[in-house]
């Protein structure tokens, strides 16, 4: 094994490679629609597949949410990019840095009033130049306010 | 001082941007010593005819272990390097043995050998396997066994072709007629060995 492989990244245990800003409560008025952003960071030097990846083998990033007395009418993923990695023949289409992901729940008039918290996933595969990593889920709770 | 160390540097980037030191930019294992290596886990998992593959009955050839999954782009590469020293060295006690990490098994599994059209047998692993191999995370990840089954060799991540070659032609052809050890005598083989073989070889967890 040569010394220089000192330089090397290390390749196990690579899990949390995808955060999520813990998210700020929510206030929802029954019989509303309110709009949630969710901040996600990804380690430098990797990316991941975005909602649609550019090959039908690869992993999307995908969010969705527990059940609740919300319903989510829509995720809205950010616009993807275009990378060229030196493993790929064509540009992939990922997610690199900070990135938001916004959800759109619509509140139904009968939801009952108080708080309560939302659980979330983000299911994501991730790679960097080299390598990639096993699927893996970020959790998120959201703590939500509703109010008639 | 200092100006020497700081030479030293640029000259060692250099080098590694003009690819003379071999495992510049790579997670690279170089062969090891006989004396150094241990025994590859041994599994049996069906392969992509259903027929059972156990890897002990591999002993007496060289094989290039890869663990892959469908969903990894960088293993795409190396596949059809991986056909290729099927067919080149097939007739040289060697054999490539694919194991893939896809969570949902054959589904994915079948089509993709059969649309890379690939010639070399194919087991999906199990948790039981994951854990003999300490739990494989990162993807591409190579064992390079000699015809004792130990492991020579071990590759995390994209590598260059004449990487595998090099090991491979190394253990086809200088290590040809060098007595096969016995199973029964060959040490190590648990996760525990292979982590400190992992650690010996100066990869660190995170």
């Amino acid at each position: 094994m040569s010394w220089l492989a000192c330089f090397a990244p290390a390749v196990f245990g690579q899990s949390n490679l995808l955060s999520v800003a813990p998210p700020a409560k929510l206030a929802a008025k029954a019989g509303t629609t309110v709009t949630e952003t969710l901040n996600v960071q990804l380690k430098p030097g990797y990316h991941c597949n975005s909602d649609k990846p550019s090959d039908e083998y690869l992993i999307p990033l995908k969010l969705t949410w527990s059940a609740s007395p919300m319903e989510v009418n829509e995720v809205v993923y950010p616009k993807a990019e275009l990378e060229k990695y030196s493993f790929s023949k064509d540009p992939l289409s990922v997610y690199t840095g900070d990135f938001q992901i916004v959800t759109k729940f619509k509140v139904p008039a009968s939801a009952p009033a108080g708080a309560t918290v939302i659980s979330g996933k983000i299911h994501y595969q991730a790679c960097n130049d080299r390598m990639c990593f096993k699927p893996a889920t970020a959790e998120v709770a959201l703590p939500v306010e509703i109010t008639k | 001082m200092n100006r020497s160390i700081v030479k030293i540097g640029v000259l060692l980037m250099v080098a590694c941007g003009l690819g003379f030191l071999n495992g510049c930019g790579e997670v690279h294992a170089d062969v090891k010593p006989q004396k150094d290596r241990h025994a590859a886990p041994d599994f049996a998992l069906k392969d992509s005819t259903g027929k059972t593959l156990k890897l002990s009955d591999y002993r007496g050839k060289v094989v290039l272990l890869n663990f892959w999954a469908t969903w990894c782009e960088p293993c795409q590469v190396e596949i059809p390097w991986f056909i290729e020293f099927e067919k080149t060295f097939k007739d040289r006690d060697f054999s490539v043995i694919g194991v893939s990490m896809d969570d949902d098994g054959w589904d994915s599994v079948k089509p993709f050998i059969a649309q890379q059209k690939i010639n070399y047998p194919v087991v999906v692993a199990n948790d039981d396997v994951s854990r003999k191999y300490g739990s494989i995370e990162s993807l591409p990840t190579t064992f390079i066994l000699d015809r004792s089954g130990r492991i020579a060799a071990m590759h995390i991540g994209l590598v260059s072709k004449s990487v595998y070659r090099n090991d491979i032609e190394h253990l086809i052809d200088k290590e040809r007629g060098i007595e096969i050890i016995p199973a029964t005598e060959n040490r190590g083989g648990s996760a525990f060995e292979l982590a400190r073989l992992l650690r010996a070889g100066g990869l660190r967890a995170e």
